[in-house]
């Protein structure tokens, strides 16, 4: 029951209408806010691009003290995040277009994209960084 | 319903002027610039950043000289160039919308659009130029 004022200013008690913590998350609703969340996560870590390219630009001193941040583990923490939530953006970015051509709107494509699309960004996540660690390796 | 009436419902219809309604501006006093211009940005955002992981993951572990090296070739400084802008422009409009739907007190809203189109701006600028340092420092 929640507390509310009737019309002529009386408190009185109404029922609540369940909310958003009460219900079972359908697989559309955790698409929709990750794909917020990532695209906040990768415009916090456009400062890791413009780092990378001002130190480039800078000399070879700034740029080793990048490489050594990228390769500390919080440098790689942040970039592993940030690579899972550019690629989480960049699946559901395209989903969304194909939304606006009203391609994928319905109820039996929408929940079983969703995870194709979290199995893609975990798989991609994953490749990069084997690879990544092949490349600087060799 | 009458003639009269029919010509008052039609009279309301078109209260908005027509300039506007060529524009495309609704209740919301603003058209679909917004909401295409994140559309095409994000249409130029997928190739420029499988190019870019891509070319990042080739590069991985590769010291200043060669990273340099790599970006001041004319087309991946002009890629390069096209990704920071696409990128911060992309930014600022979709964080746009989420300051829009959930910071309520207007002036909490205001500050951070505008706090986050002045860092998109300068960050974007910054990026811009040290691209353009590495390929235009090849020149002489």
């Amino acid at each position: 029951m929640m507390v509310a004022q009737a019309t002529d200013g009386r408190v009185v008690q109404r029922p609540l209408s369940p909310h958003l913590q009460v219900y079972r998350w359908p697989p559309t609703m955790l698409g929709s806010i990750l794909n917020r969340m990532t695209g906040t996560a990768i415009s916090i870590g456009t400062l890791l691009l413009v780092w990378w390219l001002a130190a480039a630009a800078a000399g070879p001193g700034p740029f080793a003290k990048v490489q050594r941040f990228l390769a500390s583990p919080v440098g790689l923490i942040l970039l592993f995040g940030w690579t899972a939530s550019l690629f989480y953006h960049f699946y559901a970015g395209i989903r969304h277009l194909a939304w606006d051509a009203v391609i994928g709107f319905d109820q039996k494509t929408l929940n079983p994209v969703t995870y194709i699309i979290l199995g893609l960004t975990a798989a991609s996540t994953v490749i990069v960084f084997v690879v990544g660690f092949l490349v600087r390796a060799g | 319903m009458s003639h009269a009436q029919g010509e008052r419902a039609a009279e309301i219809a078109v209260r908005r002027s027509l300039l506007g309604r060529v524009r495309g501006l609704g209740a919301a006093h603003a058209g679909v610039e917004h909401w295409r211009a994140e559309r095409v940005t994000a249409y130029a955002l997928i190739p420029l950043t499988v190019w870019f992981v891509i070319a990042v993951l080739a590069l991985a572990g590769a010291d200043q000289p060669a990273i340099a090296h790599w970006i001041g070739r004319p087309w991946n400084a002009v890629l390069l160039l096209a990704l920071v802008v696409m990128t911060f422009h992309h930014t600022q409009l979709g964080m746009q919308v989420i300051y829009e739907d959930y910071l309520h007190t207007k002036w909490q809203q205001n500050l951070a659009i505008f706090a986050t189109k002045a860092a998109c701006l300068l960050l974007g600028l910054l990026g811009s130029l040290s691209i353009l340092r590495i390929a235009l420092g090849r020149i002489g």
